[in-house]
């Protein structure tokens, strides 16, 4: 594997290569924090603007020094209860069904797999693939006449949904992990399936159920468009009041920023404890 | 640390279980599958197949007339529709342009994160930010504090390079929407990307150093390769998503100046929630569902192919 189109070979490093390796080291680490910063950048401007007074927000030049302020905050804070209420009570809802749905399932396409498992995991991958947008007239119709329109149960079942497939190959991958040899003993000593899951998988893949539950609440949280189709006002969420924030006329850069800020740090911080298992997450358990 | 799944895993020596499965054993097999199953085909089949029946008939949210079957009619609008077909390019352009740029982006941050230097846990952190920032959120900051033509950050970051109050928003619409989006999913990127980076065995790069590779010709040989997988599924992953795109259409532009940035999304939620169109839309969503399988089908089996199944076993 080492037969590679070579230069011309140069064994033995002289000082200065070496010295030049070392600032070549610190040299990427720089433009690795500067690329960094760049990119971070917008999200700190909001994290800025969002303690200006409103009158600080809108200037040109923009204004970096100012007398910080707590008032758009509080405006948001009064101002978002409802939303709030709504985008916890879904998140948290679709995620529990999601754990309770997927946990069976993934048992099912791996440890006493059935016939056809193959299959199962990619049917629920492909229902990721089709596009919920087409279906949206008829959701809206279907909402209609199940009386589910503008109701949080409607936004817990679809997110649940959307959720499920992601859910089912994650833990199924962290099931596969699960020694047999334990899955062999806890059988000898008779347990059932039940107790085999209860008993045995949950307990080890418990850290992988968090970051799955972790993924979950962070699509959840997130998710405008069913929400903006589908609801009004006794299930909008805080995406929609996000919205609600930007008047028709008349200053808003700081009122938005604030409530920007607020709607955006749960699922931050989320992302950031699970920042190591977010790559398993997103990748649906194939990278480890 | 960071595997794909490869290769099988190895058959157990005591299998937990008779070679032909009994049908009491079939089902206790099935039981836990199904309510996941049943779930996931109610919810997410029937309305597809809803789509399908409304497609068929006239049905107008705002006409008191009941839905009635008009046959192809709806299809032969669709088809000959300029408005649809121009979506259809224009998400297909929105799509792969930014999958493929937030994918060279990513490639390039995760080489930069493979490296050692101070702080590297602070800029991984900052680097994945923006795909957590709630998406209404990030389109409505930059549609707002970040581009604004009279108080907007980046006018003001471009002053000195000779940029005066650019109104991107109605000047470079489908650019400004596109780069929000590739700001949100190169995080993403980066993140597989690394995963990849890191899982190459140490010693063939050592190997490659000592007969005196280059590190380009040792990327481009050697790394590159490697990290094939890890980029198809980073681009098929985020295909997914971004194909769906429309928090940053709806919040930065509207779909518009006119209809520059109106996608596949944006176009059918036009059509339902102003032009009460449900069976226009419905039809729409058909063809859009049948291209979708189509590429989900080559899709899927890309998939397959990424993950190299590991037998199930027991």
């Amino acid at each position: 594997m080492t037969a590679l189109p070579l230069r011309p070979g140069h064994s033995g490093r002289p000082r200065p290569q070496r010295l030049r390796e070392m600032s070549g080291r610190a040299g990427w680490g720089i433009v690795a924090w500067v690329v960094a910063i760049a990119f971070f950048l917008p999200v700190l401007w909001m994290v800025i603007t969002a303690f200006k007074p409103e009158s600080a927000a809108e200037t040109w030049p923009p204004q970096f020094i100012f007398k910080p302020t707590l008032s758009e905050f509080r405006l948001v804070f009064s101002g978002m209860g409802p939303f709030l209420t709504h985008s916890v009570v879904a998140t948290v809802g679709s995620t529990i069904l999601v754990v309770l749905l997927s946990v069976p399932a993934a048992y099912a396409l791996s440890v006493h797999p059935v016939k056809h498992w193959r299959d199962g995991l990619f049917f629920f991958i492909s229902t990721k693939m089709l596009p919920i947008v087409a279906a949206i007239g008829p959701l809206y119709v279907i909402a209609l006449h199940l009386h589910l329109l503008d109701s949080i149960w409607l936004l817990i079942i679809l997110y649940t949904a959307m959720n499920l497939p992601l859910a089912i190959w994650m833990i199924r991958s962290f099931m596969l992990e699960v020694p047999r040899e334990l899955l062999e003993a806890a059988r000898l000593d008779g347990a059932g399936r039940i107790r085999e899951i209860t008993g045995v998988i949950l307990p080890i893949i418990s850290p992988g159920l968090v970051s799955t539950a972790l993924i979950c609440v962070i699509f959840a949280w997130n998710e405008l468009f069913l929400a903006l189709n589908l609801t009004v006002t006794n299930a909008a969420t805080m995406p929609m009041y996000l919205i609600s924030s930007v008047p028709q006329e008349g200053l808003y850069i700081a009122h938005l920023s604030a409530a920007a800020t607020i709607a955006s740090v749960p699922v931050i911080l989320v992302g950031w404890i699970a920042q190591r298992s977010l790559v398993r997450g997103l990748s649906m358990g194939a990278i480890k | 640390m960071a595997v794909l799944e490869t290769g099988a895993a190895p058959t157990p020596k005591v299998a937990l279980r008779p070679r032909g499965v009994s049908r009491r054993e079939g089902w206790q097999r099935r039981l836990p599958l199904l309510p996941a199953l049943i779930y996931i085909v109610v919810v997410t089949q029937i309305p597809f197949l809803v789509t399908l029946w409304y497609s068929f008939q006239s049905y107008f949210f705002d006409v008191p007339a009941p839905a009635h079957f008009i046959g192809f009619s709806n299809y032969t609008t669709v088809f000959t529709n300029a408005a649809f077909r121009g979506s259809l390019v224009r998400s297909v352009v929105m799509t792969a342009t930014s999958v493929i740029l937030a994918m060279l982006l990513g490639i390039a941050f995760a080489v930069l994160l493979d490296r050692k230097f101070l702080g590297r846990g602070v800029v991984r952190t900052l680097i994945i930010t923006p795909f957590l920032v709630m998406p209404a959120a990030a389109a409505l900051v930059w549609a707002g504090p970040m581009l604004d033509p009279n108080f907007g950050l980046l006018n003001y970051l471009l002053e000195p390079f000779g940029v005066h109050h650019v109104a991107w928003l109605s000047t470079h619409a489908l650019g400004s929407v596109i780069v929000v989006m590739i700001w949100q999913w190169t995080p993403f990127m980066t993140l597989i990307v690394l995963a990849g980076l890191q899982s190459q065995p140490s010693d063939t790069l050592e190997a490659a150093k000592v007969d005196g590779a280059g590190a380009l010709a040792t990327f481009r040989e050697l790394t590159l390769p490697h990290l094939r997988p890890y980029i198809e599924l980073g681009i098929l992953l985020g295909s997914i998503y971004l194909v769906n795109a429309f928090d940053a259409v709806r919040l930065m532009t509207n779909g518009g100046p006119g209809t520059a940035t109106t996608n596949l999304p944006f176009y059918l939620y036009q059509q339902v929630n102003f032009a009460f169109d449900v069976g226009g839309a419905a039809a729409a969503g058909v063809v859009t569902v049948i291209l979708t399988i189509i590429v989900a089908t080559f899709a899927l089996r890309m998939f397959a192919r990424v993950f190299q199944f590991e037998e199930a076993s027991g």
